[in-house]
């Protein structure tokens, strides 16, 4: 029985088979074919069953109904291939080769299931070659049509795939297949050609073959396919026989390609992959050599500007894999067409193209292997560019100083021999028109020239005793430049301290002579030269200097500074300023650090005692300098950590408690040390230690100070004459005590979080109470601050969590107290602190106090802040609670909070009664969208558009400035939202361009200079009105704003007009 | 007018590029008033490009204006400006100081009188240049005519450079 039902089961799939044949063939029911070939992935019937149901059709009169019988064979083909065996694949390899010879109409059809069988993995062995064989004698490819063509040119791939490979490979072909086997190009030829013993079995006919058969193509995306073959033929090592020739002048006639994909154009072919694609094969093999440099050079005589670039970037291209024999005929004809393009073109991307092939060229030649008989190639090539550039540089115009000396700086940058010779023949030269020269402009040319040459040939040698180029010449370089340095002409000395920093950074050149003369003349400009941009180059100069040569620092200009320092009256103030920046701009070397940071303290000690005369500025700018040597000097070094832990910490925290307990006792002047920007400038420099010490170190200094602020432990500090017990963090103290809290924040919350702050339970405790309790502003924030540093790096849970609960009681407790509590704003610094802390480690527990930070926002007293709060929630801050000081910061914490949260905010506004509450949601959405990422904000806009045209006409000009801010990006692409509320936006930009505030108007300005580039017809109806008012602002009081209405009137007005867009 | 045919000028001589004003702190100060001065005016005009599609340059580049060359009076509202074309017999020079003019037109207050002429004596026909520049009215027919318009528009279009 079950015998008979596998049997009946059998015909009737027999029947449906049939039935299924003949609504494909005869009822053209294309759906068919999908039918046909589930039934065969279901194994109802196998593919002998289906050709023999074909056979009928297959062997009909008309060539119709054989096309359509092939058709539906291939179709299945198309998705059966994986299940073929290899006899079936024989069998019917062999049957459609056979229909290649058929009428035309099939052939398609034919070319489809071939290609639909090149893809099965069992190809049996000399099907590859007895298929090309047919398809090259029985197929004219260019006179099919562009998907048959496509499928020939998949049908070769597919084989070189399979056949080279030896094993399977899923070869789906892509643009952005293709893409990466162009990126992959380098690494492919790596490879050791695979087995292709069959498809190089047909030799050079392959190649010849596929020249026919591409011969003519028209379509961009065959002609990615077409490249992709060619680029398979030439680096897998293919027999190119007599055919090279053939094989250039098919892919050559495309060169330089000039393509512009349709608009909306689905297969997202560009230029540039077609032109990648195409260098990839003509840059492949010196076969082509003889070839492609005449063209190039005939290319590059082109007038249009995307040809040279192309040429020559081919050009360079090339030259990584030619050999100067594949180069020899064609390099003067090569350098002359690179030459005429440097001096001749205004365009730089042509020439930059132009120097890279030159780079590209010398390199290659830099390669070549000497023969005892032939002579230096590379001597004769860079005789001819010497001859051609180097008397440029001493014509008495300079009129093509620039460009020869690119041409021999991209010559010389190609390899140590190259540089050498160019250098060797170049410098002595510059320094002789260097000190023949008088005027100014042309000394400073030929220095700037000069740095060029040092520079390369720093970047050429590999081994400091390869200078020997420059070392030959340091004497009279040193001379030249010292020269420089004493002129009374700021940009020569400018460039010459950039010429003396590049010297000064080669290893073994300068003298110790040398660089001490170096530092007299920094030494001299630092104290006398006020020009701007010359005390920034002498601080960058002594930077450099200062890494390979500290002593000469040590001994020559720290002792100068400081003396400078300490001896000029207030009167010179500006000098005392560079002294103080250079100090810290030397201090890159530990030996330095331990000479100038003490220096800085002692400045320090002076205020703090009243001598000197500096003032707050300098103070803060001395603080400053501290935290550049803590910034630049700890990273490297073990020894400059332990300095900063054994003296400058504890010197800090000394002078500045001595200035609290100071100002304690006396009713007098207060030392500056106890000024809120100079202490901030503190906080830096301590915060900026404790993230960078070593963590034992660290360590030690976080317990001194949480000893020093929980019982008053003095032991650590340099004066012994502090009474014992002082109490810091008690609240009934007195502010310039209780300030000193923000020291405390600086160090515990910086530290990195492996290191254990001590008794964190009762310091936190302690600075919870002086957050809540405290009067002073200062100081009630720092504790915040601290507190919430201290949270965010704590490990979650259970204590974690009960901590947060308590404080966010305590907080509550104090802002809904019923007579209002007077420590209200300081319940609400905490809040927020807290709320930040959390938010920024995507804590659970910050979305109660966020969400109380929204409820605030309809408080009549603290609404304002509250608002402003949220640009204080979404950015970074300074001191604390950012990723330098190690806190726990996670990524996208700010789009996170939004998503969450701007619904509420909505939802905030549109209930909101008074317009005071209207203006603080207004305001905390605006702080919100401008701090998000603009993709983003252009997904968000839609929704948002209308609150934010609201807020351009809120009266608040921090809500219009945040406002403007986030709708400038938007508007350079501006979404169709946006679009159909044109009109409103113009009225409202239009009115800010006379705001009282001039970022305001300036921002303005810019959004509707954006608008300038809105489609055309969407804006033209606005013209006219945007023209009259931004007459308006055209004489505005303000440079800047002015500046911004001219851009923005100039393109409103070629809108719309002839020749403008 | 326009550059077909040989090049009048093939190889031009260029000049470098000035680099962009400094800001100082009285710019960001809201409360000071600063003054249309000189190097506004010269900032506002080096943008500009001659259409000349085998240079295409900035003014500055080519040295047909200079700082030195533009004066300014903020408090009597006059502007005049020197242009130096490239060469004598230079056939662009009506286009650019046409030019000169249509942008400073558009880009300063109306109170300004703006004086464009050619450097005393870097022009074989300079008296005509200045008379034809001088009068508002052929000035006025010249931007009714949508040709020229399209070319002076040309030059005014800032190019991303």
């Amino acid at each position: 029985m079950p015998h008979q039902e596998a049997a009946g089961a059998m015909a009737a799939d027999g029947a449906l088979l049939v039935s299924l044949v003949e609504e494909y063939v005869s009822g053209l029911q294309d759906s068919k074919a999908e039918d046909t070939a589930a039934g065969i992935k279901a194994n109802q019937f196998t593919i002998l069953q289906l050709v023999e149901a074909l056979g009928v059709s297959l062997t009909s009169t008309q060539p119709h109904t054989r096309a359509r019988g092939v058709q539906l064979l291939s179709q299945v083909l198309l998705q059966c291939h994986g299940d073929l065996s290899e006899s079936e694949v024989e069998v019917l390899i062999a049957f459609y080769e056979n229909r290649l010879k058929d009428h035309y109409v099939t052939t398609p059809v034919v070319l489809q299931g071939l290609n639909a069988l090149t893809k099965s993995s069992l190809l049996p062995t000399g099907s590859a070659v007895s298929m090309l064989r047919s398809l090259f004698q029985d197929v004219h490819v260019q006179s099919l049509m562009l998907a048959e063509r496509a499928s020939v040119y998949s049908m070769l791939l597919n084989l070189m795939e399979s056949r080279e490979a030896g094993e399977k490979r899923p070869y789906q072909l892509s643009p952005c297949h293709i893409q990466m086997s162009v990126k992959l190009l380098s690494t492919n030829r790596m490879f050791p050609p695979i087995c292709f013993q069959e498809l190089k079995g047909l030799g050079a006919d392959f190649v010849f073959g596929f020249v026919q058969s591409v011969d003519g193509e028209r379509d961009p995306r065959n002609l990615m396919l077409a490249f992709q073959i060619a680029k398979n033929i030439i680096y897998r090592g293919y027999e190119l026989g007599k055919f090279a020739e053939e094989l250039f002048e098919v892919t050559s006639c495309y060169f330089p390609i000039d393509f512009s994909p349709p608009p909306n154009d689905p297969h997202g072919i560009t230029q540039e992959m077609l032109i990648l694609s195409l260098r990839a094969v003509l840059a492949g093999t010196p076969r082509f050599a003889e070839f492609l440099l005449p063209l190039i050079i005939e290319k590059l005589d082109s007038d249009i500007q995307s040809a040279k670039i192309d040429s020559l970037q081919t050009l360079t291209a090339c030259t990584s894999a030619y050999e100067h024999k594949d180069l020899a005929e064609f390099l003067s004809g090569l350098w002359a067409s690179i030459r005429r393009e440097v001096f001749q073109t205004a365009s730089e991307r042509v020439e930059s193209a132009g120097l890279a092939a030159l780079t590209g060229l010398t390199s290659c030649l830099s390669r070549s292997i000497l023969s005892s008989d032939s002579e230096d190639s590379l001597n004769s090539f860079l005789e001819v560019v010497l001859k051609d550039c180097q008397h440029h540089l001493c014509e008495p115009d300079l009129k093509l100083v620039w460009p020869s000396a690119k041409l021999l700086q991209a010559a010389s940058s190609a390899s140590y021999r190259a540089c050498h010779i160019v250098a060797a023949a170049v410098i002595p030269a510059l320094v002789e028109q260097y000190n023949s020269r008088t005027q100014g402009a042309h000394r400073r040319t030929i220095l700037e020239v000069m740095q060029g040459f040092i520079h390369t040939v720093k970047n050429t040698s590999q081994s400091a005793e390869d200078s020997d180029v420059l070392m030959a010449q340091r004497d009279s370089l040193c001379a030249v430049v010292f020269s420089a340095l004493s002129e009374n002409q700021s940009d020569l000395q400018v460039t010459s301290m950039r010429v003396l920093s590049a010297l000064g950074q080669q290893t073994g050149l300068l003298l110790e002579s040398d660089v001490e003369r170096a530092v007299d003349h920094l030494n001299r400009l630092i104290l006398e030269e006020d020009d701007s941009g010359v005390s920034v180059a002498v601080i960058v100069c002594a930077e450099s200097l200062s890494r390979l040569h500290p002593t000469a620092f040590i001994t020559k200009m720290v002792p100068t500074l400081k003396q400078e320092i300490f001896s000029a009256e207030s009167s010179q103030h500006a000098a005392r300023q560079r002294c103080v920046s250079a100090l810290a701009a030397v201090s890159t070397q530990p030996s330095v650090v331990l000479e100038s940071a003490p220096v800085l303290l002692e400045v320090l000690s002076a205020a703090h005692a009243g001598r000197g005369g500096f003032s707050v500025e300098e103070v803060v700018a001395v603080c400053f300098s501290l935290q550049r040597i803590a910034d630049q000097a700890l990273d490297t070094s073990q020894e400059t950590g332990r300095f900063f832990h054994d003296i400058i910490i504890p010197r800090l925290l000394t002078l500045a408690l001595q200035a609290a307990l100071q100002a304690e006792g006396s009713s007098g002047p207060c030392s500056p040390l106890v000024e809120e920007a100079v202490l901030s400038a503190m906080v830096g420099v301590i915060s900026a230690t404790c993230a960078k010490l070593q963590p034992d170190l660290a360590g030690q200094t976080a317990s001194r100070m949480v000893s020093l602020f929980l019982e008053g432990d003095v032991s650590f500090l340099c004066d012994d004459s502090f009474p014992p017990h002082i109490q810091l963090l008690k609240p009934g103290e007195s502010w310039s005590r209780s300030q000193m809290v923000c020291l405390l924040m600086a160090c515990v919350c910086s530290l990195p979080r492996s290191v254990e702050v001590p008794q964190v339970e009762r310091l936190m405790e302690q600075l919870e109470e002086l957050s809540i309790t405290c009067s002073h502003a200062l100081s009630y924030t720092s504790a915040a601050k601290c507190y919430a540093g201290l949270v965010n790096k704590r490990p979650a849970g259970e204590s974690l969590s009960a901590l947060i609960q308590r404080s966010t009681e305590r907080v509550s407790s104090v802002l809904d107290a019923s007579p209002a509590s007077p420590q209200r704003t300081q319940a609400f610094t905490l809040l927020l602190w807290l709320a930040k802390g959390l938010l920024i480690r995507y804590h659970p527990l910050s979305t109660p106090l966020t969400d109380k930070l929204f409820c605030l926002l309809g408080d009549p007293e603290l609404g304002s802040p509250a608002a402003d709060s949220f640009s204080l929630l979404m950015s970074d801050s300074a001191d604390v609670l950012n990723r330098d000081c190690h806190a726990d910061v996670r990524m996208m914490y700010r789009q996170r909070f939004f998503t969450e949260n701007s619904a509420k905010l909505l939802e905030g506004f549109n209930s909101a009664a008074t317009t005071e509450k209207k203006s603080s949601y207004l305001k905390a959405l605006s702080q919100l969208v401008s701090s998000l990422p603009k993709e983003v904000q252009l997904t968000e806009l839609p929704a948002l558009l209308s609150l934010l045209l609201e807020a351009l006409s809120c009266p608040d000009q921090g809500v219009q400035l945040s406002t403007l801010s986030c709708l400038e990006p938007v508007l350079m692409e501006p979404p169709p939202a946006l679009i159909q509320q044109l009109e409103a936006l113009v009225t409202r930009l239009l009115v800010l361009t006379c705001s009282p505030a001039m970022t305001v108007r300036i921002s303005s300005l810019r959004c509707l200079h954006a608008m300038s580039r809105f489609p055309e017809h969407e804006v033209i109806p606005l013209r006219a009105r945007v023209l009259r008012a931004l007459a308006k602002p055209l004489d505005d009081k303000k440079r800047l704003v002015r500046s911004e209405a001219v851009l923005a009137r100039a393109d409103w007005f070629l809108l719309g007009s002839p020749g403008g867009k | 007018m326009s550059g077909s045919g040989a090049l009048e000028n093939a190889n031009p001589l260029i000049f470098q590029r000035s680099g962009a004003r400094l800001l100082t702190a009285s710019d960001e100060d809201e409360d000071v008033h600063d003054p249309i001065d000189d190097r506004e005016i010269f900032d506002i005009l080096v943008v500009m490009s001659i259409n000349d599609p085998e240079h295409p340059l900035s003014l500055e580049e080519l040295n047909v204006v200079e700082q030195v060359r533009v004066q300014v009076n903020d408090t009597d509202s006059t502007v005049g400006i020197e242009f130096t074309p490239t060469i004598p017999h230079c056939s662009m020079a009506t286009l650019i100081g046409l030019s000169i003019k249509v942008k400073l037109l558009r880009s300063l207050p109306d109170r300004f009188k703006i004086d464009v002429h050619i450097t005393p004596g870097t022009h074989a026909s300079e008296d005509a240049v200045n008379k034809q520049l001088a009068d508002k009215e052929r000035v006025a027919a010249a931007l009714e005519n949508s040709q020229l318009l399209e070319v002076v528009n040309q030059c005014l279009s800032t190019k991303s450079l």
